[in-house]
């Protein structure tokens, strides 16, 4: 993998815009119970604006920076060998139905492991305003040849 | 959040009352194929080692694996179910560290266990840690869940 593409920050994604079902068929894939998630009026109760994405929503809208990263042509990571090694999102405030959210991914770290390779992301997620919503960091771990 | 908003069967828990170690909330997910399919397209990730016996068994799997973000979907839901509310969650991370492996008649059971790891006074944040487990063995490392509180 190349050592340079540590520090390189990619263009903003497409905006996604979070639709309520989007939500609900999420919510009902990762075996959420929650009412908040799927009851509009259960999740106003409680004081949100819309129904509440699960905590690990946020990698739909990451998933097109990790795009980004793989296509990427001086990067020469194969694909084929990705092993997804570690997930974190950290929350300014939770994913709500209705956010139009755009991603910015930043590659934050390239370490060389033996063969294998680690590359950090960091996929920073905003809302329409500009606001901070959530950062979504993976560590992929690109195998190479034994 | 307003106060006085509580849903009538569910009592918030009180962080005053948390100590380190107790455990908050357990529960058994039991995936099939089906599971892996519905995670498929509710997340985009159309990878075919989740639903294809040959192409896991090309790449050196012992079979069809859930995707590891379902795994790390599916372990918080404990924990928000817990807490009363998806958006008390601050900050939730995991390292994955083995696969499962979904038979395609039998399925796969995940369990999932949560315990105060620390809490935070100052801020008033659980730091909650999960063991989640299949066939005997943990398949998420370092797995934390932080939960804010009012």
């Amino acid at each position: 993998m190349n050592p340079e593409l540590q520090g390189r920050e990619f263009p903003p994604t497409r905006p996604y815009l979070v639709g309520r079902e989007k939500v609900r068929e999420f919510a009902r894939a990762v075996f959420a119970t929650d009412p908040i998630n799927f009851d509009v009026d259960a999740a106003r109760a409680a004081g949100h604006p819309d129904l509440v994405a699960p905590p690990t929503f946020p990698v739909v809208v990451q998933e097109s920076t990790l795009a980004q990263l793989l296509a990427e042509p001086d990067a020469g990571i194969d694909f084929s060998r990705v092993v997804h090694g570690d997930q974190r999102f950290t929350f300014s405030r939770p994913v709500f139905a209705g956010d139009e959210l755009t991603a910015t991914l930043r590659v934050s770290s390239v370490k060389s492991l033996g063969p294998h390779s680690m590359v950090t992301a960091e996929s920073t997620i905003v809302d329409a305003d500009g606001a901070h919503v959530v950062t979504a960091t993976s560590t992929l771990v690109v195998r190479g040849d034994e | 959040m307003a106060s006085g908003d509580t849903a009538p069967d569910f009592d918030a828990p009180s962080f005053d009352a948390l100590s380190v170690g107790d455990v908050v909330a357990e529960r058994s997910f039991e995936l099939s194929r089906d599971s892996l399919v519905r995670y498929a397209g509710a997340s985009g990730d159309f990878n075919p080692i989740h639903y294809r016996d040959d192409v896991a068994a090309s790449v050196g799997l012992p079979g069809v694996i859930a995707h590891g973000m379902l795994t790390m979907g599916l372990a918080v839901q404990p924990v928000v179910d817990w807490a009363g509310d998806p958006a008390l969650v601050a900050d939730y991370q995991v390292r994955f560290t083995r696969p499962v492996v979904v038979d395609p008649s039998e399925g796969a059971t995940v369990t999932v266990s949560a315990k105060v790891g620390q809490l935070d006074a100052e801020a008033r944040v659980a730091r909650i840690d999960l063991t989640t487990t299949f066939g005997g063995e943990t398949v998420l490392g370092k797995a934390q869940v932080r939960v804010r509180f009012a």
